[in-house]
């Protein structure tokens, strides 16, 4: 088999694999898979940019919690109904990640770590400030009837999944198209070596910000369905815990791979639902999953797998 | 209370928190300044040394100044030697890369929060302060009667908050003699500018990483001991002071101390007088936006001469 049906026939077994685990997993673990999947949206947007690229944002839960508030605040103000907010959601985040991304592209290393960092928490901090409308860390509930989309009811268990496994699968396509097209690997040779695609003629600005606005936008879709699905649309979602959570999905599962942000999700939210279990203090998993992987494992679990068994993995 | 009183008090409220900030900027822009590090979990280190010294006064009782004095040395100098530590057995193995090591921060300061949630739990706790006898301070007016001082009702502050004004004063001031006239202050220097050049001519810069690192988490923790008679410690108490020092020492120019010391001043007075008049949050995300915006138009820094 040549590399090219291999990847193909992973990726379209991983999603038939997701799709037969519909029917058989208890209730439990099929609502924990479903949340998972749409978080892993979420982590292959911020991968784009971070594995891809080479460019680490520290405030990709600007874009996430854009998406959310773009479809909550339209359904809770407006009247909008599921389908019109869920745009509204993508198209907030597709224009939030352009103007983020045109001024913070203008700085590199940690300059732009620093730089999408206070974006997001100036984001976090207007949706604390326009309470009113946002009720701030309370968060609002989308209703029950607010959530169907095309006939669909969102709230139904088994809709819910079937609409998220449909997202990720979405996804998960455009990511291994885009990662095939000559526009991501430019992005993969601004990551290797940013003077040298210079050199070569590529307008370096123009594809980093491209990248940062895909990213930002497929984070903001994973936003928006995010709310629609469960219901709840939180200023949670917009502190900097999401923006360093995509990063530890993707270091984990592997950075630079259509894969490791799904691994790395499913794999980081049971290891945080198990250790909920026994302290409250869950996150201490998340502080020292990171320092381990820094200092073993950069390559990340898919990325570890590539290096050692299929060379061919995208 | 009339205005002109509101506002001087304001001012003295926005003193004692410059004084507290400037004390842990001036450690996040000595470890940036030197080592390149830009250290995320410098809030916990904060954060440790008010927990600390809450430890050691409720241990050591008696008179809350012996346990005040004996926190002020201990808390400092055990969050000093945890960082460097952490330098010695993570950031150094990282070679101090950019990305990594501000990926390794990250995780740090999950842990120092996370592990001080175990063993010191949810609760906000006291410290005494050490002495904190009232003083009221008068008001002019200008009457029916011409001039007269008046003493307007809760008009006035601690002596304890002029102490904690003092002592942040004192330690700048030591810092910087060591910084300008010590030995140890020159090879910091040198490994800051060149730090390839200071290795051949023999400087222990491992030696020194560790160090500057352990010397910015204390002063950290000793700004942290310093404000939990007025503040009491948490366990999420690092992220507000992590958020102020970022601000401070991006304005004040990355890695130039005088700078930072002048944007931390500046920025803890307007701090205090903006949320006395002005909604905070409001504040917050003004200059947060500011902050970024600086960075992105004048990455020098407003003071600053060099780039990040």
């Amino acid at each position: 088999m040549s590399a090219r049906s291999k990847t193909l026939a992973l990726h379209v077994g991983v999603i038939l694999a997701l799709l037969l685990l519909h029917f058989v997993l208890p209730t439990y673990h099929h609502g924990n898979l479903a949340r998972i999947m749409v978080l892993s949206v979420y982590a292959m947007g911020f991968n784009l940019v971070f594995g891809y690229t080479g460019l680490l944002s520290l405030g990709h839960a600007l874009f996430f919690a854009a998406g959310m508030y773009g479809s909550g605040l339209t359904i809770a103000h407006l009247g909008f109904g599921a389908e019109a907010a869920f745009l509204a959601g993508v198209v907030s985040a597709f224009i939030i990640s352009a103007i983020v991304g045109a001024l913070a592209l203008r700085t590199a290393g940690v300059a732009l770590m620093i730089v999408t960092l206070m974006f997001a928490q100036a984001g976090w901090y207007t949706i604390l400030y326009f309470g009113e409308y946002t009720r701030g860390d309370e968060g609002f509930v989308i209703q029950r009837p607010d959530r169907v989309f095309w006939g669909i009811d969102l709230s139904d268990a088994s809709n819910r999944y079937l609409v998220a496994l449909l997202l990720f699968a979405a996804t998960l396509i455009i990511t291994l198209k885009f990662v095939e097209s000559r526009f991501g690997r430019v992005l993969v040779a601004i990551r290797e070596n940013e003077e040298r695609a210079r050199m070569l003629g590529y307008d370096i600005f123009r594809y980093k910000l491209g990248a940062v606005i895909l990213s930002g936008t497929i984070s903001g879709l994973a936003g928006a369905s995010y709310g629609l699905l469960f219901g709840y649309v939180g200023a949670t979602f917009a502190t900097v815990q999401y923006s360093i959570l995509p990063l530890l999905w993707v270091l984990l599962g592997g950075a630079g791979t259509v894969l490791g942000p799904l691994v790395g999700t499913a794999f980081m939210t049971y290891l945080i639902d198990k250790s909920s279990e026994y302290t409250a203090a869950y996150m201490i998993v998340a502080g020292v999953v990171l320092v381990l992987l820094t200092l073993f494992a950069r390559q990340g679990i898919m990325g570890e797998v590539r290096r050692r068994f299929l060379p061919w993995l995208p | 209370m009339e205005f002109g009183p509101h506002l001087l008090l304001a001012i003295l409220e926005g003193a004692v928190q410059a004084a507290v900030l400037t004390l842990t900027a001036v450690g996040l822009s000595l470890v940036f300044g030197v080592m390149r590090v830009v250290n995320v979990a410098h809030g916990e280190f904060y954060m440790l040394g008010a927990v600390l010294a809450w430890c050691v006064t409720s241990t050591l009782g008696g008179h809350p100044a012996i346990g005040f004095v004996a926190a002020l040395i201990i808390a400092p100098l055990m969050v000093g030697l945890i960082a460097a530590a952490a330098d010695i057995f993570i950031l150094k193995r990282l070679e101090y890369e950019p990305k990594n090591t501000i990926v390794a921060t990250i995780g740090m300061l999950y842990v120092i929060q996370q592990v001080t949630l175990i063993a010191y739990g949810p609760e906000a706790r006291p410290v005494q302060a050490p002495f904190n006898q009232r003083i009221s301070l008068p008001w002019f007016e200008f009457g029916d009667a011409g001039f007269a001082l008046t003493w307007p009702w809760g008009f006035g502050t601690t002596t304890y908050k002029l102490a904690v004004i003092v002592a942040a004063v004192v330690v700048l001031i030591g810092l910087w003699n060591l910084m300008a006239r010590s030995r140890l202050g020159l090879i910091m220097r040198a490994t800051q500018l060149d730090r390839e050049m200071a290795q051949a001519f023999g400087m222990p810069v491992e030696k020194v990483n560790a160090m500057v690192f352990g010397l910015g988490a204390a002063l950290a923790a000793l700004a942290g001991v310093l404000i939990v008679p007025i503040q009491q410690a948490h366990y999420l108490m690092g992220a507000e002071p992590l958020l102020l020092s970022f601000i401070v020492v991006i304005i004040g120019g990355l890695g130039s101390l005088a700078g930072t010391v002048l944007a931390a001043v500046v920025i803890g007075l307007s701090d205090g007088v903006i949320s006395v008049f002005f909604s905070p949050t409001l504040a917050k995300i003004l200059s947060t936006l500011f902050v970024a915006l600086i960075l992105v138009f004048r990455p020098q820094g407003l003071f600053g001469k060099r780039d990040l």
